[in-house]
């Protein structure tokens, strides 16, 4: 038993019914060759760092799932490059950190939830705010005093 | 003329004493870089988004491994540009 995680672009140009068939499509397909399906995430829609497809954005969704061997990996992913509606793909095996990373995530532990209620009044200053953004930390961190974090951020 | 032990009075004697360099992912005990936020990851580029060396993030030969390896996925997802200028 192995985890995986896949991260891949929908095209954006298709309706939302049509990008969440695609996702759904990919989603089911893992079932289907055994694989459990541990969360899927829709990180929605996003501006590209660079054109892919004379795309500018694009709808980010994250699947993390257990396969009992890496045999099916090849067929999905070649289902994947063979198919138009997905701009880009990439397959990580995650290591102990990584599903637990993904857990304390999910349980809203790691700084998204805090980062989101920061962030949202101070909109207008999204770049300075977003280097000095104290990170997205493991368990372990969420014991250090903020005191500790303060100083961490001014050094940067 | 100022003495020699004047001149240790005007000046600062806190300038030029450096702090010294850490490896954040040793300190606060982060054991796994998400390649899947790069605001964190913009941390370890520089304007162009190249990877910064150890020698100024610090980092310990392990996590400048794993940082290196999770900028170039998010790069591969179009999370952080190739090449670019004025990134930050």
């Amino acid at each position: 038993m192995r985890n995986y995680e896949t991260t891949f672009i929908v095209d954006p140009v298709l309706s939302g019914d049509e990008i969440k068939a695609t996702a759904q499509a990919y989603v089911d397909n893992l079932q289907k060759e055994g694989c459990e399906i541990v969360f899927v995430d829709e990180m929605g829609l996003r501006t590209l760092a660079y054109d892919i497809n004379k795309r500018n954005n694009g709808v980010y969704y994250c699947v993390e799932y257990i396969a009992p061997n890496g045999a099916f990996l090849n067929n999905f992913e070649l289902g994947m490059r063979r198919d138009e509606r997905i701009l880009r793909f990439l397959t990580v095996a995650l290591d102990k950190y990584g599903v637990q990373y993904n857990a304390d995530k999910r349980a809203g532990k790691i700084g998204k939830a805090k980062r989101h209620k920061q962030e949202k009044p101070a909109k207008t200053e999204p770049a300075a705010h977003g280097i000095s953004r104290k990170k997205a930390d493991s368990p372990h961190l969420t014991g250090v005093p903020s005191g500790d974090a303060e100083s961490f951020k001014e050094e940067e | 003329m100022a003495s020699r032990d004047d001149i240790k009075f005007l000046s600062n004697p806190k300038i030029g004493g450096r702090r010294k360099k850490y490896c954040r992912f040793r300190r606060f005990g982060i054991k796994y870089i998400d390649y899947k936020d790069p605001d964190f990851l913009l941390t370890f580029v520089n304007e162009q988004g190249k990877i910064l060396p150890r020698r100024i993030t610090g980092n310990s030969l392990k996590y400048q491994r794993k940082v290196a390896s999770a900028i170039k996925r998010a790069r591969h997802l179009a999370m952080l540009p190739y090449v670019t200028d004025l990134l930050k």
